[in-house]
Order: structure tokens, then sequence, then C-alpha cells
């Protein structure tokens, strides 16, 4: 095991290393340069030329790139431009708002897609089963920002039981309390196309499973049916419906990029976005590999979750 | 024992924790005394020579001062931090003599070494503080040869050659005051750490939530009467709309032209204020059919520009007559009219020029600083145009693109181009745009290639005059030859609106674009 979890984790590094070459191959490449955003329409080539010998842009790519990368593998990111602080600093910070989020909306998803795709299948055909596929279809239907967008105005301009925007109050005490409030409606809104998707996969994938034999082994021996269900099925059909959670994992946080701008949530894809915009190219460049960094960590962990489930995957 | 009973527990405290939540009914109040000011972006530094966005402005015109500020409601200066100044007949030496007894918000005492600190810290390579920048507006300062502490009331600047609009650019928030001591102490971190002798002293900030700033009681000028003011980041314009329909913030700054009618009524208030800006089309002027003079009134007459204000950008703006906004009224021309909205005429014009038909190809924008709605008013003036013959060939680029496209030139690329600028001086915009001399491989932004030796010599004659109404009127001699001249199609000079709540008092915009907090109270 130790060794499949070495080797997994191994693999990672010419991925992130390419990784690398991408970001900052794109950054160079798209048009406009980060002296132009700062000065705006007073970007002659002359202030163009000032701005870009002090922030050192005006070295040639190759050198910029293995500079860029040197100090990276000792742990400085480099100080943005539009912010003014270091990248990590900015990154960490982000991140961490993003990791509350979007984690709140996997647990979410993750539990109520799983509860309603095995209650779904339980049922199959019956009135339950109707009733979730009904509400999952419109799940999977709403774009989140425009659901967000529908939350702020009923639950916050009209009703005000929370705040619009931002992850702290303003005033008054940082603690849970202020957090839920802030964190209710974008996890909500986050959740809910993920969690029709995996209610959907869940659903499939228990019917598989309820349709083997050693199921009707559990019945014919006079298991409860419950315990069939949630104990026997859901854990045989785990080995598919984890891969999903995975891929849903990835999901719920690339979908946090819309759900972070229409809830102002101080999250990195509202960061990225702003970075892009603003050609803050280091800002962008650390951002991106931390994010990467962090897809590839979930992969491993869930291939080696999927191992541990069924030893046939450990080669 | 199952996952079904664990969820009910689960639901049991969601439920619970929900209820506390709706029970607290905290969200829709800010305390009084407090401003709580929705702002579009997160600053990049309290520095104020080392930023450039009006957001981040708008936070640094309540923490400093400059040696002159403008006068309420105007663009002329008037004294602030300086209480009267001299100008050398030649017009290269300005002397200040400063206002006694301030110090900045650190305890320093502010004096003629300080603005000499601050002068050189922009300008000198050699300064030991030059490396807390980049500093990129420095050229607003790029006249100055030397700064000279004559004593400590006194400081000298002297020109390397006469600038009209040095006086200007003072009261412009790269002119603003810093505290040395601070600037020392911090060194780059400054722009975290700033300290300046404005009405509000800086307190918090708290990244990507708030910049927090409270009141200087002995502020030279009165101490404010709001306790202090919170600027809150909300980049997305729907959301801060809806935080101001909630009590979030109290003061919205650029709401969008479709929102306006969110806050018709009694408890908002709506303020409007035209500003030094203009929105305008870029024409080549030496290629292709707007070399012909006919053809670019032609397009001036052919644009319906009421529509565009008022249709595309809902009264948010009003239409331009010439190269000046009239919001520097004491050197704009009243005489000016825009040209009228006449397609007829455009196409006389268009057929004694024998442009009949031409392809245009118009460069777009897709969002940018003072561009407003870039693609609607693109496609508008498109439309208006195809109507009177013309062949128009739209191409959009993102804003950063599109100035690496447009401000080399148009040359061998495209006949026109959308642009806005915004500026602090009358001699900024036509100074830098319209002049031969500003010719793109010279540097600057004439990106249009007009040229017009009348035009040339009487700005430079304004940049040389020291007295207003010598200058106001070159300036109006130079608006009158450009409106007849057409290198631009004159559209657009932007209102800047914000809307305030029913609890805020005694606030108005100013034609700077600069927010002023000093006079505001809230309840």
């Amino acid at each position: 095991m130790g060794g499949y979890i070495a080797r997994r984790l191994l693999s990672a590094v010419p991925v992130l290393l390419g990784i690398t070459v991408i970001v900052f191959l794109i950054m160079a490449l798209i048009p406009g340069d980060p002296a132009t955003a700062i000065l705006g329409s007073y970007a002659t080539p002359e202030n163009v030329a000032r701005i870009n010998r002090e922030l050192g842009l005006d070295e040639p790519l190759w050198r910029q790139y293995l500079i860029w990368l040197g100090n990276m593998l000792q742990g400085d990111f480099g100080q943005s431009f539009a912010l003014n602080r270091p990248v990590l600093d900015e990154v960490v910070e982000r991140f961490g708002a993003t990791l509350i989020l979007a984690g709140t909306a996997f647990v979410l998803c993750a539990l109520l897609g799983v509860i309603a795709g095995t209650i779904s299948a339980a049922n199959q055909y019956g009135f339950a089963d109707k009733a979730i596929t009904f509400a999952v279809l419109l799940g999977i239907s709403i774009p989140s920002f425009f659901l967000g967008m529908m939350m702020i105005l009923l639950f916050a301009v009209r009703l005000r039981w929370f705040p619009v925007s931002g992850m702290w109050p303003i005033y008054g005490a940082r603690d849970a309390a202020a957090l839920f409030s802030h964190l209710a409606m974008p996890a909500l809104a986050l959740a809910v196309v993920a969690t029709g998707v995996i209610a959907r996969l869940s659903r499939s994938a228990l019917l598989e499973v309820l349709r083997q034999d050693f199921i009707r082994t559990a019945r014919a021996k006079g298991v409860h049916e419950r315990s069939v269900i949630w104990r026997h099925a859901l854990r045989a059909a785990m080995v598919s419906i984890l891969p999903v959670l995975g891929i849903q994992a990835g999901f719920v946080l690339s979908g946090a990029v819309y759900i972070e701008i229409v809830f102002q949530w101080p999250g990195i894809g509202r960061m990225l976005v702003d970075a892009i915009l603003r050609r803050d190219i280091l800002l962008v460049q650390g951002g991106v590999i931390v994010v990467a960094a962090c897809y590839v960590f979930f992969n491993i962990v869930v291939d080696v979750a999927q191992s541990l489930l069924d030893p046939r995957i450990r080669t | 024992m199952s996952i079904v009973q664990l969820t009910r527990r689960q639901l049991l405290v969601a439920g619970t924790a929900l209820t506390m939540a709706l029970g607290a009914p905290a969200f829709a109040q800010t305390p009084p005394g407090v401003l709580v000011v929705g702002q579009i972006a997160e600053p990049k530094a309290l520095d104020p020579a080392a930023v450039t966005a009006v957001n981040d402005f708008r936070i640094l015109m309540n923490v400093y001062d400059g040696l002159v500020r403008y006068k309420d409601g105007t663009l002329e200066v008037e004294p602030a931090l300086a209480t009267e100044w001299s100008i050398s007949e030649d017009g290269t030496e300005y002397t200040f003599t400063l206002r006694d007894g301030v110090t900045f918000h650190d305890g320093s005492a502010f004096d003629a070494e300080a603005v000499k600190f601050n002068f050189d810290r922009m300008l000198d390579e050699n300064h030991p503080f030059y490396d807390t920048g980049p500093f990129p507006l420095s050229f607003f300062f790029s006249a100055i040869d030397k700064v000279e502490a004559v004593d400590p009331k006194t400081v000298k600047f002297v020109l390397k050659e006469p600038y009209a609009p040095f006086l200007s650019n003072l009261a412009y928030p790269t002119g603003l005051i810093v505290s040395p001591a601070s600037v020392e102490k911090h060194g780059s971190d400054f722009g975290r750490n700033p300290s300046g002798t404005g009405p509000f002293k800086f307190a918090e900030w708290r990244p990507n939530e708030a910049v927090v700033v409270e009141a200087n009681p002995d502020y030279w000028d009165g101490a404010p009467k709001l306790q202090a003011v919170v600027f809150r980041p909300i980049t997305d314009a729907s959301t801060r709309t809806a935080e101001m329909l909630a009590g979030g913030i109290d003061l919205m700054v650029e709401v969008p032209p479709v929102a306006l009618s969110q806050f018709q009524g009694e408890t908002y208030t709506l303020h409007e204020q035209a500003g030094p800006h203009l929105w305008f089309l870029i024409l080549n002027a030496k290629e292709g059919p707007f070399a012909d003079k006919l053809v670019r009134q032609a397009a001036n007459y052919a644009i319906n520009k009421e529509a565009i204000v008022n249709e595309v950008l809902e009264g948010t703006a009003e239409v331009a007559a010439g190269p000046t906004p009239p919001a520097f009224a004491w050197a704009y021309n009243e005489n000016l009219t825009p040209y009228a909205y006449d397609p007829d005429k455009a196409r006389e014009l268009i057929a004694e020029a024998g442009a009949d038909g031409a392809e245009l190809t118009f460069y777009v924008t897709e969002g940018g600083s003072g561009m407003l709605d870039p693609v609607a008013m693109g496609t508008a003036i498109q439309a208006d145009l195809e109507a009177v013959g013309f062949d128009v060939k739209i191409e959009t680029y993102e804003w950063n693109t599109f100035l690496g496209e447009v401000n080399p030139g148009l040359e061998g690329k495209a006949d026109m181009a959308e642009m806005a600028w915004m500026t602090n001086d009358p001699d900024t915009l036509p100074f830098l745009a319209l002049r031969s001399e500003a010719f793109p491989d010279k540097g600057g932004f004439n990106s249009g290639y007009y040229s017009n030796p009348e035009v040339d010599a009487l700005l430079e004659k304004a940049r040389r005059a020291t007295d207003q109404e010598e200058r106001a009127d070159l300036y109006k001699q130079m608006q009158e030859i450009v409106h007849e001249d057409a290198p631009w199609v004159f559209v657009a000079n932007w209102k800047q609106n914000a809307v305030t709540s029913d609890r805020v008092e005694d606030f108005q915009l100013q034609p700077s674009f600069f927010l002023l907090l000093d006079d505001v109270a809230k309840n």
C-alpha cells in the first residue's frame, strides 16, 4: 500500500512541472501586459518600458521562467503587482476561504446526493423515486450563479434572513454563527448541481448492485431490508460512487468561481478572475499552481480510497 | 445506527442553527456615525504615489491632503496644505508657503523637508526610498527639475520649462503628501500602513473585506462628522446593488444604468455629477475614407448621440460637443454645440467626398476604465454608420489587448476605434492625443494621426501661459478648430453616479470624480 501511494505521489511531479510551463507560457503569450494594465490610458511605450524594467519583465522569457521556478521551489512565489503583497499570503488566504465554501458544499452534496440516490434506487419507480428525480433534474438545470442571485434577492434583500455577501460581518464577532450565516446561501447554491449529478449516479450504481446475487442471498437469509440497502448494497456501490465524488469535488471547486463572484466570497476563484483581468502574472501563476496541486492531490486521494475498497485496483 | 437516523439528528442540529441565525436580525443595520461605502474593487495600496485607479483614489483623498486641492464643486485649485503660492515671471519657479501646525497621523511634523521627500522619492532614482515604488504616474511631475526646502515653512519647485498644468497636477492624488517618517519605518509596506494629514486616519485593512478609516479629530480643516468610514470591495455590480437594497452599505458608487430604477423613491438619494470624462471615436486621418475631413464630419452627423446616452446609457452621460469636457468650466467653450444627428447631411458630405459604401474597420473593446458600455455603444454606432451607406466591420478586443492595438496607432489596421479619457486638466487629453508631436511613434496617444499646426501652436502656448484667463482663451480657440476638423467623433461625457441611503446627509459628488467624505454625516 505504501509503495502504491509513493508511486502515485512521484507521478505527480512531472504533471506539476508541466503545469508550471503551461501556465507560465499562457501568461507570457496572451496579449496585454501588467504595465498596460497598471497605466491604463497612460500606457505610452516609454512608460510601459519603465514599469516593465522595474517589475523585471524585460528579461528574456526563459530566464524569467527559471527565476520564477527557482524562487518558487524555495517557497517564494513573488509579489503581486496589483495587490502589492506576497503572492503566497494572498493565495493561502483566498484558498482557505474557497476550501471552507467548497468543502461545505461538497459535504452537503455528497451526503444529500448519496442519500437521495439511495432512496431513489430503493423505491425504484415509486413516488419517492419520481419526486427525487424531478427535483434532481430541476437542480441540474438551474445555472448556479442565477440560483445564487435569486437566493440573494429572496433571502437577503426581501426577507433579510442572511447577509448579501462576504464571509465575515463588518462589525461583530467572527464566530461560527457569523460564518454560518454568511456561508449558508453560497454553499447551498454551489451544492445544488453536484447534488443532482451525485444522486443520479448513486441511483444507477445502487440499482446495478441490487440486481446481484449477494443481495438476493442477504434478503433470502432474512436480513432487514433497511440493512440490505444501507449496509450491504450501498457499501458495494460506493466503489463506483467514489470516483464520481472525486470528479464532483473538482467540479464544486471550479464551480465556486461563479458563486464567489455572486456572493463576493473572498476565495481563490474570484482572485484568479481579477488577477487575469489585471494581468497580475505572478498571482495568476501562483494561484493556478496551488489549485492544480490540489486537483492532483484529490485524484490521488480518490485513487487510494478506491484501492482500499477494491484491492484489485492496487497494481 | 443507520445513516438515516444520523441525518435526522443532523437535520435537527442544522434546523436549530438556522433558527438561531434567523433570530439575529443584525444584517440590515449599519451603525450610526459609521459610513459603509460599496467600492468596486480591492485597493492596490494606500500609497498615493503608487496607485492609478479611481477606486483607490476614493480612499486616499480622505486620508491625505495635497499642497492644493480642487475647490468644492469645481476643477479649480485652492489652498490646502499650502496656504499661498507665487509663480515666477517665466513660469518655471513655484514657491509655496506651508500651513502652520499640521502634523501627520503618525505624529511627525509636516514641513518643507517632508514635501521635498515626497517628490524626490517619486522622481529621483537615487533616493533611498525610490525602491518603495514603482510610481506609475510620476510623469505627472516630470517637469520638476528640483525641489528646495527654503525654510521649514517654504518650499520651492524649479521646473525644467514652463508647465501650466503643474498646480492642477498637485491637486491630483499622485500629488498627495505622505509622511516621510512612516515611509522610513515601513518601507515598501507603507502602502498597507499609510499615514497622511487628511480628515481620516487609517485604522485597519482586512484583505478582500474592508479598509477602515477613523476620524482625525485634529484635522486642520475641522474634524469630520463621521466617526469612521468602511470601504468594502464588492466587484460584482449586481451584488453591490443587492447590498445597497439590503442595507449592508450606505453609499454605493458606479451604479449600473440598469439598476437605477431600483433606487427611485424616498429611501434613497441618487447623485449625479458630470466629470472631466470624454468618450470618443478616434478616426484614422492618415489613410482610408477618414483622411478626408468631410467624411469625418459626416461620421459626426451620422451617429445618433442622443440615442446612445439616453437609451444605451440610460441617461448616465451627456452628449459631448468637443474635445474638452464641460466640467472644465473655466476652459470650456460655451459656443460649441454638438454635431446634430442629421443622416441626410451625412450622406451629402459622403457623396461630396466620393466615399459611398466605404468599408470601415472599427475597433471595439469589451470593457475598460471609463469605457461605459462599449459593446452596446459600438453596435449602435455601427448601425448608424451603415444607415448612411458605410460598410462597418467590428473587431472586439479585451481591454488590455485593445490598448495594445490602439495605442501604437491605427495605421494599416483600422479606420476607427473607441476610446475614453478621464483627466484632471484641460491640457492633458489634447496635448497627449491631438498634437502632431504626439503621434504614436513619438510616444504620444495621437493614434489617428490628426495634425493641424494651428492646434499644435495653441496647445504649446497654453502650456507655457501662467495666467488662467489667457490659458482659457487658448483652449477655447483650440476647441473650435478641433470641432471643425473632427479628428474624433465626440460622443459622450459620463456623469458619475452614486446612491446614498436616507441615513446619509450632506453628501455631494465632485466633478473631479473624487469621493470627499469630511462633511458627510450619518444617523
